[in-house]
């Protein structure tokens, strides 16, 4: 039996204060540096908006130490940091369309979402007590996800944007209800998997050496398959498939352990769009401008060339290691140089070593996303935030896999980076719940009422822990 | 469910390496090819954006940048009283025909993205300097270069001038030459329509002669190294060859004759010197017989034949046929049949004699200089594989001051100062006039410099030419110009 030392928890809220403030620097300097760098002096709003995104910033942080003071302290700066970056290169490019006569605003709107999306988050961990709350709602949530994954397929409100049909417009409005499904499914997936976890995990036949789960398990998969393939059929949206295909093998590995259900989701998937690539010819051409993106033929074809892509590699190779400098370079010669392709505008402007360290910001999100449902104690806390975690990370991938040509290009937008309502909106309800579920992972459990034995040790299992080990892990990892 | 937490960590750090690695070959490995795409109006835009470094040749800036109010924000400028001259040389800058010469070959340097302007541009970053590309200083004498251009005058040919000691190539001219500043003007239409009418000039003004025009038979200039691969091979300068009036070619039914159909010697033999002072061909033809067409082939090589060269600018091959027969042979050991040079390859042979059989890496590019001046990259002379011993280098010295003194280059001479050289008559076709050859270096005890002037087409001599009497005096202008 393990003797455990009383672990002192420290909130880390003044850690919090003083990240955010190095992440407010970034953002605002970069936004000064936009104007520097075009016309030679700060941006005329330059105190406004400043005072704008500490408010908003500052104003989270007060909601934090007001109502989930264990949360996270590294998650709240990153994400304000890459807010901030993204909305100052947002500007940029909307001054580049300016001096092009193309239409713009993009800043103002962003900087719009931004606000609405952060008190959002804000009102979601004030209103949001218990994350477990979300596991009485597990067949709600995935009606609504499936409402809102078919909603833009729908006659009145569904709109096709260039080839995609993923957006509904509703009055002024236009969204991406994608994005919003991501949380909803992760919901529906964490709920529904933690109560079957054990039924899915049940060994079935061995095949080569692997063990593999039993046929009549398969439904789940299966479906989860069918509609990710309906999705990239029906939608023409290979990002959304692919993102919430992921999202489902991620979290069933994470259910029941067993590598098998990877590597069957993987193959299905595989299968699938290389079925597609040659059933659909929008399909295939994403393949086609992947594969063979420099060629002549490729490059010129039109609808459907790889022209936007190559653009946006010589818009990351002219950036080379140093990049050309906020306000200097030409990424708006890339369509959707302020969304799709932002993290190419990126590369050009703050170079190899810029994108790298945004890599790394995203890369500490997602690990403490992943450090939050190791120290959580419940198992749908873990899965669900696990599940989030990951899909902030694998948005990440499909993107900037994408745009460098790693893997064939989808539709996704950079989480927090690029313009747009839905997924700014989206991502900042993530990072609030993540939060939310942050504070209950490093919260000090409860001085014990006797179960243990009469040890008064803080950090003793809560009644109703499904894992004697987890909960002893409060703010390092002991194993 | 700790245990899948950790590994799907672990899997999430694979994707970011997995990226990490994909940002880096875009950026890093890719990105020279990517910024040299055609189709990338990015490097064009930046280029016209920044104020382009000047070529400097002595203390004179021959091409130079200047602000214009227009969309490409700068103009580049050769000065105008040189401007073909150099056009060689420089090549030109054009935003409709991109670039030749050094501005395409010291492109990233004159546009200031080289990496060795690395901490130049960081310097200007820091300092907020306009940054602008580095100069290049050639190694250009610009009293050779306008002694050569004038000496040949109104005739197709071309010059080149090199330091033995170094490979610094003093002079390089190329006529008919063209102005660059006509291609480098940003009215599009007037850019076109010079550059149709350059393109539609027979006389291919935009040719460089000297390193990249058509390749030249070098007639009797190659004999220099049908001698150096004899001396090789155990003969010595006073051996006695045959040196009959006709030569009957083995295997066919050719008889090759002297220039003029004169005989060589009243006994049908004479020394290797002596050959080679009154250019004897029959003799020639007779020691490439009897050495075969590999110990030419090797002479020739080691005097840099079939060797990638770059000077910046590439230097097409000179070459030596692949597979002769005994005629052939016989032929192209008198530098006819296939045997094909460019002029800077026939001022390597001279050089390399004169630097006592070690040639020398011939280079164009000084000095390169950041904007403040400072050197970035300064040009070290390099020593290439020796082509032949000292003693033989020194017994051509010798028999080349033969030839200048007492043999076909007389009007080479210069009063006061030792010439060492060697004549050239090639034949071209049954039709055309010969081209005249002239290869030398000067003083022969302590060169300084070595020439080859091609003369196309006799030049206004025609049918009468000769190298001694065409291209003789034009290397004499040149090494007078080069030792003043």
């Amino acid at each position: 039996m393990a003797t455990v030392a009383p672990l002192q928890v420290r909130p880390g809220r003044s850690l919090e204060l003083g990240l955010l403030i190095i992440a407010l620097t970034l953002g605002v300097g970069a936004y000064a540096l936009v104007g520097l760098a075009t016309a030679g002096s700060v941006p005329a709003d330059i105190v406004g908006y400043s005072a704008g995104l500490i408010a908003l910033a500052v104003g989270m942080h007060v909601v934090l130490r007001w109502r989930a003071p264990y949360a996270d302290p590294v998650i709240l700066p990153a994400v304000v940091a890459l807010n901030g970056i993204g909305l100052a290169m947002i500007y940029r490019i909307d001054l580049a369309y300016e001096a092009r006569e193309k239409a713009g605003g993009f800043a103002e709107r962003q900087l719009v979402w931004t606000a609405i999306s952060m008190v959002l988050a804000a009102v979601v961990i004030v209103i949001l007590r218990d994350h477990r709350t979300l596991r009485r709602y597990t067949y709600t949530a995935m009606v609504a996800g499936l409402v809102l994954i078919v909603a833009p397929l729908a006659p009145v409100i569904g709109r096709e944007i260039n080839g995609a049909r993923i957006w509904i417009h509703v009055g002024p409005a236009s969204l991406q209800p994608a994005e919003l499904a991501k949380i909803v499914v992760a919901v529906f997936f964490a709920g529904y998997l933690v109560t079957t976890r054990d039924t899915l995990a049940l060994a079935g036949p061995r095949f080569l050496g692997l063990q593999l789960p039993r046929i009549r398990d398969l439904g789940p998969i299966l479906l989860a398959w069918l509609v990710s393939l309906s999705v990239l059929v029906l939608q023409r949206d290979l990002g959304t498939s692919l993102l919430f295909f992921g999202l489902f093998v991620g979290m069933l590995y994470l259910a029941t352990e067993r590598i098998s259900w990877v590597l069957i989701g993987a193959g299905l998937f595989v299968g699938g769009a290389a079925l597609a690539a040659r059933l659909f010819s929008h399909v295939g051409a994403r393949f086609d401008v992947w594969l063979t993106a420099l060629d002549a033929d490729t490059y010129h074809r039109a609808p459907g060339g790889s022209g936007q892509l190559v653009g946006g590699l010589f818009g990351m190779a002219s950036g080379g290691l140093f990049g050309t400098g906020l306000g200097q370079g030409r990424p708006d010669l890339v369509p959707y140089a302020e969304s799709d392709f932002i993290v190419a505008s990126l590369g050009e402007e703050l170079g190899l070593t810029g994108l790298l360290a945004l890599l790394v910001l995203y890369l500490v999100l997602a690990q403490r996303g992943l450090r939050t449902a190791i120290g959580v104690r419940d198992g749908f806390g873990k899965l669900f935030a696990g599940g989030m975690a990951f899909v902030v990370a694998f948005q990440c991938f499909v993107v900037v896999g994408g745009v460098t040509r790693l893997i064939p290009l989808t539709g996704l937008t950079m989480p927090f980076l690029a313009y747009g309502g839905s997924s700014l909106l989206a991502n900042w309800i993530i990072a609030a719940l993540l939060l939310r579920i942050s504070d209950s992972a490093r919260r000090p459990a409860p001085v014990s009422d006797g179960d243990t034995g009469g040890l008064p040790v803080r950090g003793a299992p809560p009644a109703g822990s499904d894992n004697e080990t987890e909960v002893l892990i409060l703010d390092e990892d002991i194993r | 469910m700790n245990t899948p937490l950790r590994r799907l960590a672990t899997v999430v750090v694979v994707m970011f390496v997995a990226l990490m690695g994909a940002t880096t070959w875009v950026q890093f490995v890719q990105a020279p090819s990517l910024n040299a795409d055609q189709r990338n109006v990015r490097t064009l835009y930046r280029e016209y954006g920044n104020a382009r470094g000047p070529i400097v040749v002595g203390e004179q800036a021959i091409a130079t940048s200047t602000k214009v109010d227009d969309p490409f924000g700068y103009q580049r400028q050769y000065l105008p009283e040189t401007a073909p001259i150099y056009a060689p040389v420089t090549g030109y800058y054009s935003v409709v025909y991109q670039r030749s010469g050094i501005e395409e070959w010291m492109n990233t340097e004159l546009n200031g993205s080289a990496d060795s302007l690395f901490y130049a541009r960081l310097e200007d970053l820091v300092t907020g300097k306009q940054p602008q590309g580095a100069s290049v200083q050639l190694t250009i004498d610009p009293a050779v270069q306008q002694a050569a251009w004038d000496a040949l005058g109104d005739q197709r040919g071309a010059v080149v001038a090199l330091d033995p000691t170094t490979g610094a190539i003093l002079a390089m001219v190329s006529k008919p030459s063209y102005d660059p500043n006509v291609l480098a003007g940003h009215d599009f239409a007037a850019v076109t329509e010079a550059w149709t009418a350059l393109q539609a000039d027979p006389n291919k003004p935009m040719d460089n002669r000297a390193i990249a025009g058509n390749t030249y038979p070098p007639g009797s200039t190659f004999k220099l190294i049908t001698a150096a691969a004899a001396l090789e091979n155990g003969y010595a300068a006073d051996t006695a060859v045959t040196a009959p009036r006709e030569l009957q070619l083995p295997q066919s039914s050719s008889v090759l004759h002297n220039f003029g159909g004169s005989a060589c010697s009243g006994t049908g033999a004479m020394t290797l010197a002596d050959a080679l002072r009154i250019s004897c061909n029959t003799a020639f033809a007779q020691i490439g017989l009897d050495l075969g067409a590999d110990a030419l082939r090797e002479q020739a090589q080691a005097f840099g034949f079939d060797t990638p060269l770059n000077v910046p600018m590439k230097v097409t091959e000179s070459h030596f046929p692949d597979d002769p027969d005994a005629p052939q042979t016989a032929l192209s050991a008198i530098g006819q049949y296939e045997v094909r040079v460019t002029p800077l390859q026939m001022a390597m042979v001279s050089a390399t004699i004169a630097n006592g059989g070690v040639p020398m890496q011939p280079y164009l590019v000084q000095t390169v200089r950041s904007q403040d001046l400072t050197v970035v990259d300064e040009a070290e002379p390099t020593e290439l594989d020796r082509a032949v011993s000292g003693a033989t280098a020194a017994a051509l010295r010798d028999m080349m001051i033969g030839v200048v003194n007492d043999g076909t280059g007389r009007s080479a001479q210069i009063p006061g100062i030792q010439v060492a050289g060697k004549t050239g008559t090639a034949q071209t076709s049954e039709e055309a006039a010969p081209h005249a050859w002239f290869t030398a270096f000067a003083p022969a005890d302590a060169p300084r410099v070595a020439v080859a002037v091609i003369v196309e087409n006799g030049g206004s001599m025609g049918n009468e030419a000769t190298g001694g009497a065409v291209a003789a005096p034009i290397a004499r202008a040149v090494i007078q110009a080069a030792l003043q």
